[in-house]
């Protein structure tokens, strides 16, 4: 395999974004094809990664700052998919808007590029660079509507993340001026050997790290531009947030922890800063969003309790010998089912905003008679991110609690538990609103969904369905992507 | 490296950074806070000399002085109707605090560490720098130029004005 084999899929997507920005240059009256151009690219991707299943000579190329194995390969997937799906949603919103429909689309690639390069990155500086190409775009994209609420957003986004880049920045150094290196293996081996007498660098250097990190994860307490950010953001670009970035971040900060931090001294460190991060994430998140009445807002703060739940996965990486990957495991199967359910929420919000021209929750009253499939396929990822059978974020629950607890975290895992009772009321609120509420409004017209949208849900739904149904594969290629971390 | 000479060079850098970077926070002015930005940059420079990093230093010269601040002077002058002076927060207070405290927390951890240091001046080319960055550092190197295109790309769409977006649609 050579080295230009390994960054592949990132390749394809990327003369994806090229051919989009040229192609509209070329043929200005072809642009209805821009958002196909951008499908191929990733199907192209797709194909490349599964061209790699099955076989065993994974590898790290450019002297090891990058690495392809099962890890980035279950995150290649997950962010062609997640990508495929927000340029599926955009294409009616992006038509509308007719602002520049070429570069949005080439920015979305980028994105997606940015994202599989840090899920395969081993390094800090390619870690870095990485986050800020799949970042800088996102502040754009943000930014992108045309009204005040989404150059807010843009801005506000921007400024924040600009401050936790530079967080993060700082951390790098600090941890790079003791180790001398910056390839994980490497400063892990630094750790297990001079990792003691520098023991309150390396806490100052992580706490900075985790903070940079923790502001894409969109935990407590770095939410605060959650609610403003994705409210403003225009849909399709909120959905691409809340799961593009928040699933990249949690990739790299599982690859950076079990890789180079699992140190026996220290991790016990880790596991309780991750459980009072998670504990807080998932209460704050939960009593926020039962208070929220547009709904865009309310599942941003949902996203933020839901990152709560990812988190148990990194607090139990104090557990020693065969299990010390069931966390990793755990965060891989959560972020996977996470995906697809939000993805969906998003997608079908999408489609009846742009119908009903507004993201109020009491305005989905009666939703049942007018697109009873747009209201059961919302209820449906709604309940999947309740946490009720029969559905992906069922196991993805089930499993990660399983991981806290064979971590001696039950007091994390009841705590999650409460919260996912008080997540039931407002998600819960939503479907009954939608089935059962506006009972004067009889009268109010059905509405047909564009046929991209509709694949979009569709495949959103399948995957909450399917995999709710037979999780077994799903978690299958979770413990195996994971095993690249066994000790 | 040791010596009076050296200690002496350290510490006005040292008394100059610092004092400009207070500077930035406390001008009232737009205009003073950049030109305080730009000794502080220098100073930075500085001590990247001190650290027989030339290359670096003439880096940090050439594009933080040479080009960010002058592009953040003509920012200020190009903008004559936004508002020139910094705005009272009243964050302020808290802010300062929060600053020492941190400053108070990474001075310790500093003096805590084992830091490895060389007594020896690296000896780095022009051309060793260039062989690093396209062999070992090939990837962040190459990515750095798809992040710069992605952000010309979107500025230039986020100061299109809707007058030149109608234009386009003929």
């Amino acid at each position: 395999m050579n080295s230009l084999d390994v960054v592949g899929p990132q390749l394809a997507v990327l003369v994806g974004a090229g051919a989009i920005l040229v192609g509209e240059a070329l043929f200005p009256r072809q642009r209805r094809l821009l958002p196909y151009v951008a499908l191929f690219a990733l199907l192209v991707s797709v194909l490349w990664t599964t061209s790699w299943v099955g076989r065993d000579d994974y590898q790290t190329i450019f002297d090891g700052t990058f690495s392809l194995d099962q890890y980035s390969v279950f995150f290649y997937y997950v962010f062609a998919g997640a990508t495929a799906v927000v340029v599926l949603a955009s294409i009616d919103w992006v038509e509308k808007t007719g602002r520049g429909e070429a570069e949005y689309y080439a920015l979305v690639l980028t994105v997606c590029s940015g994202l599989m390069f840090l899920a395969g990155a081993r390094d800090l500086i390619t870690i870095f660079i990485a986050l800020e190409l799949s970042s800088i775009p996102q502040y754009i994209l943000a930014g992108w509507g045309k009204d005040e609420r989404s150059s807010e957003a843009g801005l506000k986004y921007l400024l924040v993340g600009a401050i936790a880049s530079s967080i993060l920045l700082y951390g790098m150094a600090l941890l790079y001026g003791v180790s001398g290196t910056t390839l994980l293996p490497e400063i892990a081996d630094f750790i297990a050997s001079e990792g003691d007498q520098n023991r309150s660098l390396l806490i100052l250097a992580v706490v900075m790290m985790v903070a940079g990190f923790g502001f894409k994860m969109a935990v407590v307490p770095f939410q605060m531009w959650v609610p403003d950010v994705y409210q403003g953001a225009p849909t399709p670009v909120t959905a691409f947030l809340s799961v593009g970035s928040k699933a990249a971040a949690f990739a790299v900060v599982t690859r950076f922890f079990f890789e180079s931090l699992d140190a026996e001294f220290l991790s016990n460190d880790w596991s309780m800063m991750f459980a009072v991060i998670a504990a807080a994430s998932m209460t704050l998140g939960n009593v926020m969003a039962v208070v929220q009445t547009d709904i865009k807002r309310m599942l941003g703060y949902s996203s933020i309790a839901q990152a709560g739940n990812f988190m148990i996965g990194l607090a139990a990486i104090a557990t020693p010998g065969e299990e010390f990957t069931l966390g990793a495991s755990g965060i891989l199967f959560f972020v996977a089912a996470y995906s697809f359910t939000n993805l969906g929420a998003f997608v079908a919000i999408i489609a009846i905003s742009q119908r009903i021209n507004s993201d109020q929750i009491r305005d989905y009253a009666g939703m049942w008679r007018r697109s009873p499939v747009l209201a059961l396929a919302l209820a449906l990822c709604l309940i999947s991110l309740t946490g009720i059978p029969p559905t992906a974020g069922f196991w993805a629950k089930l499993y990660i609690f399983n991981a806290g607890i064979r971590a001696d975290l039950a007091w994390l895992v009841i705590i999650a538990v409460l919260n996912s009772a008080v997540a039931a009321y407002y998600y819960l609120g939503i479907v009954r609103q939608m089935f059962l509420g506006g009972e004067d409004e009889a009268s109010v017209p059905a509405f047909r969904v564009p046929p991209a949208i509709a694949i979009a849900v569709a495949a959103t739904t399948a995957g909450v369905l399917v995999f709710g149904i037979i999780p077994g594969p799903l978690i299958e290629a979770a413990q195996e992507a994971a095993g690249v971390f066994a000790q | 490296m040791e010596g009076f000479g050296v200690n002496l060079a350290f510490w006005t850098l040292a008394v100059l950074t610092l004092g400009s970077a207070g500077g930035v926070m406390a001008a009232r002015s737009l205009f003073h806070a950049v030109l305080f930005l730009i000794v502080a940059f220098l100073g930075v420079a500085g001590f990247f000399v001190l650290l027989s990093a030339e290359f670096l230093a003439m880096a940090q010269v050439i594009i933080y002085v040479g080009a960010i601040a002058v592009l953040l002077l003509f920012a200020v002058l190009l903008t004559p109707r936004a508002d020139r002076n910094n705005a009272e927060t009243a964050m302020a207070a808290p802010a300062v605090l929060l600053a020492i405290a941190l400053a108070a927390v990474v001075i310790f951890v500093i003096q805590d560490t084992d830091w490895a240091t060389v007594t020896a001046s690296p000896e780095l080319t022009g051309a060793e720098l260039g062989d690093a960055l396209l062999s070992t550092w090939i990837l962040p190197f190459q990515v750095a130029s798809v992040l710069l295109t992605a952000a010309l790309v979107g500025a230039i769409m986020l100061i299109r004005s809707s007058d030149e977006e109608a234009e386009d649609e003929r």
